[in-house]
């Protein structure tokens, strides 16, 4: 049986597709917080695997950039082995684990410890960009709602909440405000991670390809996470360091370590974990 | 110690080598050929094309080969690869009423124009395992010699203005969008719709037909008319100024006459439903077209009441794709949104229980008994 092979456009996507891609996201940055909606592609891999944060990395990564993957904040979760394979195959990339290393870092649910800084774009994995969906599931509606400004249906679910459970009871995925107009998804980070994104000196881009959205936060914009006066927003802390690197004030994956139940904490993103180890092992050798 | 997510790398190539093996099967026998499964897997092979929006048989048998039987799979590879290729244009809209058809029935008339021509069909078969011949079975002679034209059925009806015209006045104006190319924005035009539904999953779109037929968003269809056959392909290319055939491709057509409309002011007529795929899907193709008179209710002033009839649920949900991705995503690692919660709830779970723990208990004179709450 013969089969002729199948030749693929550097970067996957063909060129009109990439211009077409750049020109939702220039709108995007444009509009700090607002849902562009693009004509999202098909790539190899299935819908719900990233398949936006994918798309806006192939519109603009470069032969020069260096590329970081994380799923999870972890550069070897099978996720992230996959689409950095991916990106070096067919964009002929460099490659990297290191946050500060990375000119481009596409990330799926966490932001990396290792604060980013100018010049650095973080791209986001986004499974559903309407922070209001959940809430009201008609498209029409919520475009609506976006335009008036009308957000009241969020607050009254975070009061809900409140008068429910004593907390807001969203733990990831927690909606802010960008640019003190647009309510936005920031993807489903830990609340953990949400300070991060305000005022940060990155570009941060949002993909969401089932979806066919994309947004953006530009460097230095102000990212409101919502909350009252008498409740105001409270990011997860955890009580223990990381059992393996010892730090503190990051976010821990929990790690059951017997039958019994028992566990561990260690850090979830595993380039800080593995830095911080070298460091600590220099300091005592 | 702690090495379960290390090694991503190795566990992923290893899956893989293990994924051609399952699929190879005894290695003892002969691999299907691409020409084997788009010979004798038309139907599957159709629905793969018509689903992954590409007319190519050899391709989609291809696809369903690596994937190993896996449709929805075939269907994503045949779509990641259609979208990296160069749009040149559009083709000429398609003339079914030219369509010589293999096969063409109608259960609105007893006899038509044309006739009635069963061509190939499982319907009438008795699902019994045939012992199959391997030579294929035999052909009766072909009695129809000389072909007769066969006007579609709508169009008859439409003669007497008996059923909602085909083409309205303003509908060349502007330009059907195309879902592959530009953004999706709610509400949808028709050929938007039509597109999205093209594309749409086949089974999904049996079971809102279905509901609509049980009375969920009824729309009391008749399938008018159901061909299957070739129909050529032209493209109007700008330096020569008149359309070029470009080859013929198999499809099937469905026409649905359904639910009639009138009023005081206006005269009773039926309206449509229209279903098209590739290849033989015929029951994709009527499907398709009562799903799409049952999302055209707005026009005709119905109360939109069930999912069928609502646009954002059924184009939203229809693409297997996009379906198949979002559920199966769930086997991606989840552990950081999952640590989120469970800190949330032990934390709700510890004030719980120290609420409890301090709750002093009310002193039994105070409660009042039923007697004192009813005097």
């Amino acid at each position: 049986m013969s089969q002729e092979l199948i030749d693929y456009n550097i970067g996957y996507l063909d060129e009109q597709t990439k211009r077409m891609i750049r020109r939702a996201l220039l709108k995007a940055v444009a509009i700090p917080g607002f849902q562009v909606p693009f004509a999202s592609r098909e790539v190899p891999m299935p819908r719900g695997w990233g398949t936006g944060g994918v798309q806006v990395t192939a519109a603009i990564i470069g032969e020069d950039d260096v590329l970081k993957v994380i799923d999870q904040g972890a550069d070897d979760t099978t996720n992230a082995v996959s689409i950095r394979g991916f990106f070096a195959r067919v964009a002929h990339v460099g490659t990297t684990t290191r946050t500060d290393e990375a000119t481009i870092i596409q990330t799926r649910h966490r932001i990396p410890e290792t604060p980013l800084s100018e010049g650095q774009v973080i791209v986001y994995q986004v499974p559903q960009p309407e922070p209001l969906r959940l809430l009201e599931p008609r498209e029409t509606e919520t475009r609506r709602l976006h335009a008036l400004e009308e957000y009241g249906l969020m607050y009254v679910k975070l009061y809900e909440d409140i008068a429910r459970f004593g907390h807001v009871a969203k733990t990831y995925d927690y909606p802010v405000l960008v640019g003190e107009r647009y309510l936005m998804a920031p993807s489903p980070i830990p609340s953990f991670d949400n300070p991060k994104m305000d005022g940060n000196p990155a570009l941060q881009l949002f993909g969401a390809g089932r979806e066919k959205r994309i947004y953006a936060v530009p460097p230095f914009t102000r990212v409101e996470s919502l909350g009252f006066e008498d409740f105001p927003f409270e990011p997860q802390r955890f009580d223990d360091p990381c059992a393996l690197c010892g730090s503190t004030g990051v976010y821990l994956d929990e790690v059951i370590i017997d039958d019994a139940g028992a566990s561990m904490f260690v850090c979830s993103d595993t380039d800080h974990c593995e830095r911080t180890v070298a460091e600590n092992e220099e300091v005592f050798a | 110690m702690y090495v379960a997510v290390k090694g991503g790398e190795r566990a992923i190539a290893n899956a893989h080598a293990l994924l051609a093996k399952e699929g190879r099967g005894d290695a003892e026998l002969p691999e299907l050929s691409t020409e084997q499964v788009a010979g004798q897997f038309g139907v599957l092979v159709s629905r793969v094309m018509t689903e992954g929006s590409l007319y190519d048989p050899e391709l989609a048998a291809r696809a369903l080969s690596q994937a190993q039987g896996d449709a929805l799979e075939a269907v994503t590879l045949l779509r990641s690869y259609r979208t990296t290729l160069p749009r040149f244009g559009y083709s000429e809209a398609l003339d079914t009423t030219g369509l010589p058809p293999q096969r063409r029935i109608s259960a609105t008339f007893k006899d038509l124009p044309g006739g009635q021509q069963l061509g190939a069909t499982f319907d009438y078969t008795h699902r019994l395992f045939a012992e199959a011949p391997t030579e294929g079975p035999e052909l009766a002679d072909h009695t129809d010699g000389d072909r007769v034209s066969m006007p579609r059925v709508s169009d008859l009806l439409g003669a007497n203005a008996l059923i909602e015209p085909d083409a309205h006045p303003d509908q060349d104006a502007t330009e059907p969008g195309d879902l592959t190319r530009e953004p999706t924005v709610f509400p949808m035009t028709r050929a938007e719709r039509l597109q999205a539904l093209a594309r749409g999953d086949e089974g999904f779109l049996l079971g809102l037909a279905y509901s609509s037929q049980r009375g969920f968003g009824s729309t009391h269809p008749f399938a008018g008319e159901i061909r299957v056959g070739e129909v050529e392909v032209e493209f109007d290319a700008p330096e020569l100024g008149f359309p070029v055939p470009l080859g013929r491709i198999e499809i099937t057509e469905c026409q649905m006459v359904n639910q009639f409309t009138g009023s005081a002011d206006s005269p009773a007529m039926f309206t449509r439903g229209y279903g098209l795929a590739f290849g033989r899907s015929e029951r994709k193709a009527m499907s398709m077209s009562i799903v799409d008179r049952a999302l055209r209710a707005d026009e005709f002033d119905e109360r939109i009441e069930s999912p069928v009839q609502d646009e954002e649920f059924v184009i939203s949900h229809s693409d297997n794709v996009q379906a198949t991705g979002f559920v199966e995503h769930l086997k991606l690692p989840h552990y950081v949104d999952f640590q989120a919660e469970l800190v949330l709830v032990r934390r709700l779970n510890r004030e719980f229980h120290e609420r409890q723990d301090h709750a002093e208990p009310v002193p039994s004179d105070l409660v009042p008994t039923v007697e004192e709450v009813l005097a």
